[in-house]
């Protein structure tokens, strides 16, 4: 009737992933849960049906896109160290001046990474680089069957146009850094986890 | 030999069959007979009260054990893991746009699908609406609760005693006096069936499901508080609810008649349920019958000219959920077009979880976890009725009907169907998603081609 989740995550490896991800003790417990829950295989890992299996994932037009970015490459399952990583690339940036044991190097939250959690969207076949083929593709993934193939061609050669800075007609992640350099990468890719 | 034990065997005989006589007597003076008139001698409602000092404090005591011992105490996220900000797609892709002239497409456009699909993984409204609500106060069942170490030794030993009594003396209670109820069920409704069709076989067999149903709710322990019974449905209606368990029935069925609908089943249901249509005029569908909607809407609404016949009860959202929200309505029923009577339950999961998790356990599972809780405690409230009105058809009637259910039950109201529970989400609400994106693209592109 409830889940015993919590007693299964021993205080080891909530340490670990503390230090690796900066989530607090409770958010991580709490996640915990949420990955339990999600687990309906019951095996310690989720798969790509236990994601699909969540109605407002699966009607997001880029829901597999996400799903994907949380299994490694050519792997089947995510275990709860590999969901905690992936969703770390959320935690608001303002966070980590309040936890101080992090280890050294770049917190998986910042800027940069978040940058590069969307880059890798784009990225179907994940050589870093952008190529007309893969934007088409992710944006007809976004826009259905609303847009002609002539005006979504149209609209990924001018986004290829204005980030492309060494001609090589493909978006390398320094590109894709330049192009949002203005945007507020923190807020818009962060999400308010509650203590 | 045998000499040496007959005085023993005789008095052992005596004192069982003392024991099983001040037993039973006990159980009819106490339990049956007060079913049969509907009253109530306030017993069930004192052990509620007792139940809940001893629940808050088990839960002070755990919390005192981690804090002694440096631990961390797991807190149900009953406040949700993460703050959601209802902002539409149009908003969040108009601000992200860099300031300026508007190009078509920007590439942080994805950051709000990314966004919103991550918070989905993290805490949806859906799938936690079939599985069972988390508890903020431990209730003595193990199957509750997550911080049961040890903690102290008079918490286990609360704790085992709280075992013994569920399963060595409520358990035997409950299940003697479900058979029972279930027995006179079968029993009395065929003698009623004999009656010839009038007044007086209405008033018998109306008396009938009633003490059934009482006996039944006792044998739960069910301590259930009505509320505005004024509102209670008549004849020529519908009865609505939102669906938890199939207690719901039992609930329901003991304060007011109602004819049932169902489907046909076979064994011990098959029986109950031919005992029960001999009284009074259930609805049974065959499963073949259930797929042909015309069919069944027509029995229905024979059923509610004929105002001589009960109201009937149906739950429209056709699965259980887990009381924290109610769900799509299904509008067959609110396309008939007579008066409906809203009801809303709400349990108190404080005393024992009712909802049924039908993919996790099987109904024997269920039925024995229900009556080895403490009891179950709910609240109906029966609404005023509400009828379909001009323009309105019967989805909009139906969203209306179940936003009055949640608002008094303290319940979300989703949109979502409770048949996301085994099934996967139409592919016509991503079209939908991604309708509105292009029209965001191409909106801006209209602009400015006529600037």
């Amino acid at each position: 009737m409830g889940s015993r989740a919590s007693s299964l995550l021993r205080e080891e490896d909530i340490d670990e992933i503390k230090k690796e991800t900066g989530f607090s003790h409770s958010q991580i417990t709490r996640l915990y849960s949420r990955f339990h829950s999600l687990d309906k295989g019951e095996n310690g890992a989720l798969s790509r049906e236990d994601f699909q299996r969540i109605p407002e994932l699966a009607i997001n037009p880029l829901g597999d896109r996400i799903i994907n970015a949380f299994f490694p490459e050519g792997e089947d399952q995510v275990n709860f160290r590999g969901f905690m990583r992936t969703l770390a690339h959320f935690r608001p940036v303002e966070d980590n001046e309040k936890n101080k044991d992090m280890i050294s190097g770049e917190p998986l939250n910042s800027r940069t990474n978040k940058l590069h959690f969307a880059f890798q969207l784009y990225d179907l076949d994940r050589d870093d680089k952008i190529s007309r083929d893969e934007l088409l593709q992710v944006l007809r993934m976004m826009v259905g069957v609303n847009i002609s193939d002539e005006q979504l061609g149209s609209i990924a050669d001018r986004t290829i146009q204005e980030a492309d800075t060494n001609g090589d007609m493909c978006i390398s992640f320094s590109e894709f850094t330049k192009v949002l350099e203005k945007v507020d990468v923190e807020q818009k890719m962060s999400i308010r986890f509650l203590h | 030999m045998e000499s040496y034990l007959f005085p023993f065997d005789s008095l052992i005989c005596m004192l069982l069959g003392i024991s099983f006589t001040v037993w039973f007597t006990l159980l009819l003076v106490f339990i049956i007979v007060p079913a049969i008139f509907g009253v109530s001698f306030g017993i069930r409602r004192l052990y509620m009260k007792s139940l809940i000092k001893l629940f808050e404090w088990a839960t002070l005591r755990m919390e005192r054990g981690a804090k002694e011992k440096n631990q961390h105490l797991y807190k149900p996220y009953s406040n949700g893991i993460i703050a959601k900000e209802p902002v539409s797609l149009e908003q969040e892709i108009q601000e992200m746009r860099r300031g300026g002239a508007e190009p078509e497409f920007d590439m942080s456009d994805i950051f709000y699908f990314c966004r919103r699909g991550v918070e989905s993984i993290v805490d949806d409204e859906v799938t936690k609406r079939f599985t069972a609500e988390e508890l903020e106060s431990w209730n003595l069942l193990t199957r509750s609760n997550y911080n049961f170490h040890h903690i102290s030794t008079r918490l286990t030993a609360l704790w085992g005693v709280g075992v013994l009594i569920r399963y060595g003396i409520l358990l035997p209670l409950r299940v003697t006096l479900a058979f029972t109820g279930v027995g006179l069920l079968v029993v009395l409704t065929s003698v009623v069936g004999l009656f010839p069709n009038g007044r007086i076989k209405n008033y018998l067999s109306d008396k009938v499901h009633l003490m059934c149903y009482r006996i039944c709710v006792r044998a739960l322990t069910a301590i259930i508080t009505y509320h505005d019974s004024e509102n209670k449905p008549k004849n020529g209606g519908i009865c609505v609810a939102n669906h938890t368990s199939p207690i719901d029935v039992i609930i329901l069925a003991s304060d007011g008649c109602y004819a049932m609908v169902g489907q046909v089943h076979g064994g011990l249901m098959g029986v109950i349920q031919r005992a029960m249509v001999k009284a009074c005029p259930h609805i049974w569908f065959e499963r073949s019958e259930v797929k042909d909607r015309h069919l069944v809407a027509k029995r229905l609404s024979d059923h509610v000219a004929d105002e001589s016949k009960l109201p009937i009860l149906i739950f429209p959202e056709g699965t259980c959920i887990n009381n924290t929200s109610v769900m799509m309505f299904k509008k067959g029923s609110f396309e008939i077009g007579c008066k409906v009577y809203p009801v809303a339950i709400k349990y108190d999961p404080r005393f024992g979880d009712a909802f049924w998790n039908s993919s996790k356990f099987g109904m024997v599972n269920y039925l024995l976890h229900m009556m080895s809780s403490w009891a179950i405690v709910c609240s109906v409230w029966y609404l005023p009725p509400m009828s379909r009105m001009e323009g309105e058809d019967a989805v909009q009637f139906a969203n209306r009907v179940k936003a009055a259910i949640a608002r008094k039950g303290g319940l979300a109201d989703l949109l979502w169907d409770g048949g996301l529970k085994r099934g996967k989400v139409k592919e016509v609400f991503k079209e939908e998603q991604q309708k509105l994106y292009s029209k965001v693209l191409v909106g801006s592109s209209e602009d400015r081609s006529r600037s």
